[in-house]
C-alpha cells in the first residue's frame, strides 16, 4: 500500500445472504431507512448450505478484504435443514482458514432473520470495523485477476 | 513375512478355484527392493504373484471403484478403513468385496529409505522382528524398522483391519499411548503469520501434477472439479494463491473421510507436507463432531448430517 492511499481506503466485503432470511433482513434495513456502512457487496444465494466454501476463496483471491455469509437462524431455514448442513461445513473451514493463517476475522458468518433490519445493520458494522482493523487482504490475493 | 506371502497366495487360490471372486488386487514384487507393486489377477495363476512385505505401501482402495464384478482385495488396516468409506459412500456392495485383511506393523517410507541409504544403492533385504537389513554392494546395514516408518505409521490406531472376512496372520497389539495430533497441536501454538509462512513456502514447492490427488482413494469422482474448465472453478496458473486454493479445497474434500492413509504424501514428488491439512480437519472433525472415519459402514458421514446443537460458536 502506497502512503497517502492508506486513509483512503475503505474495506471491500463480500457478503453471500441466503435469499430468505439475510436478504430480506438487508431489504427491510434499506425500506426502514437504517444507516450502515456501505462497504458491502452482496450476493444472493438461495440458502447459506449453497455457499461452497470454494466461493470464499475465490473472494479472497479476487480482492475482497473479508467475506461475510449469513443465513437463516437454525430452526428457521426455508430448506429446513441447509443452514444446518452449513454450520456444519463452515465450522470445519474457518478452522482451516485460521490453521493456514488467514487472520481471524477476515471471514464472519451469521445468523440473521427477514425481520432483523437493525441486527444487519449492526452484524455489517462490526465486519466492516473488524476488517478496517485487519487492514487490506494480502494473503491468497491473486496478483493477476482474470 | 514369507509367511503371509504364503498364506495370501492360498487364500488367494483357494477364493479363485470357490469362484468367489472375478478379480485379486494386491501385491507382487516391483522391480526394486521395498517396492512392492499393485497386482491384478484374474485367475489362481496370477495370484501366485502375490506377495506380502514391508514394501506394501500403497493404499489399493484406490482402484476398487474403477472395477466392476466381485472383488477381492488385499487390505491392511488404513486400506480397509477406506473400503469402509467406499461402502459408506455406495462406491462398491459389500456382497461384491471379499477383503483379507492383513495386520500391518507400518511400511516403510521410500523417501526416509533413499535419505538413510544416501548414494549406496540397495540391492536386497531380509526383514526381521522390527528389524531391517538392508543389503547392496559392499554394504551390509540393520536398521530399525521404526526409522523408516512415516509420521502417519508412527501414531497409527488401527493396524488391524476393521473390516475383513479373512484375516492373514495374527492380530497386532494397537497403539494406544501415542498423540497423532502432537504436530498439529504444536502447529496450532504458532502465530498467523508464522501458520501463513509456512503455508506458503510448502505450497510453493506444489508442480500442480495432481498426483496426490491420483493417488487418493476418495478422489474416485469421473470429473473432478479441478479439471473442468466450463466452468472453470480453479484458477490454473501457476500462481501460488491458485495452488493455495487448490490445496486447501483437495483437503477440505476429504473431511471426515480422510483415514490418515498417507498416500497423497507418498505420491508427492515435491515434498509438500499436505499432511498438515488434512490432519488439522481430522483433529477438529473428532472434536466437533465426534466422528471417526472409516469405522463403521452405517454411521452417516459428518458433512451429510447434523444436530440441532451442533457447535456454532464462531457464528454471530
Amino acid at each position: 500500500m502506497e502512503e497517502g492511499k492508506e486513509s483512503s481506503w475503505e474495506p471491500k466485503i463480500v457478503t453471500f445472504l441466503c435469499n430468505w432470511c439475510s436478504y430480506a433482513g438487508a431489504d427491510l434495513a434499506g425500506v426502514s431507512r437504517i444507516q450502515y456502512p456501505p462497504n458491502t457487496r452482496t450476493i444472493r444465494v438461495p440458502c447459506s448450505g449453497r455457499v461452497n466454501p470454494l466461493y470464499i476463496l475465490r473472494a479472497l483471491q479476487n480482492g475482497a478484504d473479508g467475506v461475510l455469509v449469513s443465513g437463516c437462524h437454525p430452526g428457521d431455514c426455508h430448506y429446513l435443514s441447509g443452514n444446518f448442513s452449513a454450520r456444519r461445513k463452515f465450522a470445519i473451514f474457518s478452522q482451516l482458514l485460521e490453521h493456514i493463517g488467514i487472520e481471524k476475522g477476515r471471514v464472519q458468518f451469521s445468523w440473521v432473520s427477514a425481520a432483523e433490519a437493525n441486527r444487519f445493520a449492526e452484524v455489517i458494522s462490526e465486519v466492516t470495523e473488524d476488517v478496517r482493523k485487519l487492514g487490506p487482504a494480502k494473503r491468497m490475493v491473486k496478483k493477476r485477476v482474470e | 513375512m514369507e509367511n503371509l506371502s504364503k498364506a495370501i497366495k492360498e487364500a488367494a487360490r483357494k477364493l479363485f478355484a470357490e469362484g468367489k471372486v472375478d478379480l485379486i488386487i494386491g501385491f507382487e514384487e516391483g522391480s526394486l527392493p521395498l517396492r512392492a507393486t499393485p497386482c491384478f489377477a484374474r485367475n489362481a495363476q496370477e495370484a501366485e504373484k502375490l506377495i506380502w512385505n514391508s514394501g506394501c505401501n500403497n493404499n489399493l482402495a484406490v482402484y476398487v471403484p474403477q472395477k466392476k464384478g466381485r472383488i477381492g482385495i488385499v487390505a491392511k488396516g488404513c486400506d480397509s478403513r477406506s473400503l469402509v468409506g467406499h461402502l459408506k459412500e455406495k462406491q462398491i456392495e459389500r456382497e461384491n468385496l471379499v477383503i483379507i485383511g492383513v495386520p500391518c506393523q507400518g511400511m516403510v517410507d521410500r523417501k526416509l529409505l533413499e535419505k538413510k541409504l544416501g548414494n549406496k544403492e540397495l540391492l536386497s533385504i531380509e526383514e526381521r522382528p522390527e528389524e531391517i537389513v538392508l543389503k547392496g554392494d559392499g554394504f551390509e546395514e540393520t536398521v530399525k524398522k521404526i526409522e523408516l516408518l512415516p509420521d502417519n505409521c508412527k501414531t497409527c490406531k488401527h493396524k488391524t483391519p476393521v473390516i475383513y472376512d479373512i484375516l492373514i496372520g495374527e492380530k497386532v497389539e494397537e497403539e494406544k499411548e501415542a498423540d497423532e495430533f502432537e504436530k498439529i497441536k504444536e502447529f496450532e501454538a504458532k502465530t498467523s503469520d508464522e501458520r501463513w509462512d509456512y503455508f506458503s513456502d510448502e505450497i510453493k514447492k506444489c508442480i500442480r501434477c495432481y498426483a496426490c490427488r491420483n493417488a487418493c482413494p476418495l478422489c474416485y469422482c469421473k470429473e473432478c472439479c479441478v479439471d473442468s474448465s466450463q466452468p472453470q472453478w480453479f484458477g490454473k496458473s501457476i500462481e501460488l494463491s491458485d495452488s493455495q486454493v487448490f490445496h486447501l479445497m483437495r483437503a477440505f474434500h476429504t473431511t471426515g473421510r480422510c483415514v490418515d492413509c498417507g498416500a497423497c504424501v507418498r505420491a508427492c514428488p515435491m515434498e509438500v507436507d499436505l499432511r498438515f491439512l488434512n490432519k488439522k480437519i481430522e483433529k477438529e472433525v473428532r472434536g466437533l463432531f465426534s466422528f471417526e472415519a472409516g469405522i463403521n459402514p452405517d454411521e452417516p458421514p459428518p458433512l451429510a448430517t447434523f444436530k440441532p446443537d451442533d457447535p456454532e460458536e464462531f457464528i454471530k
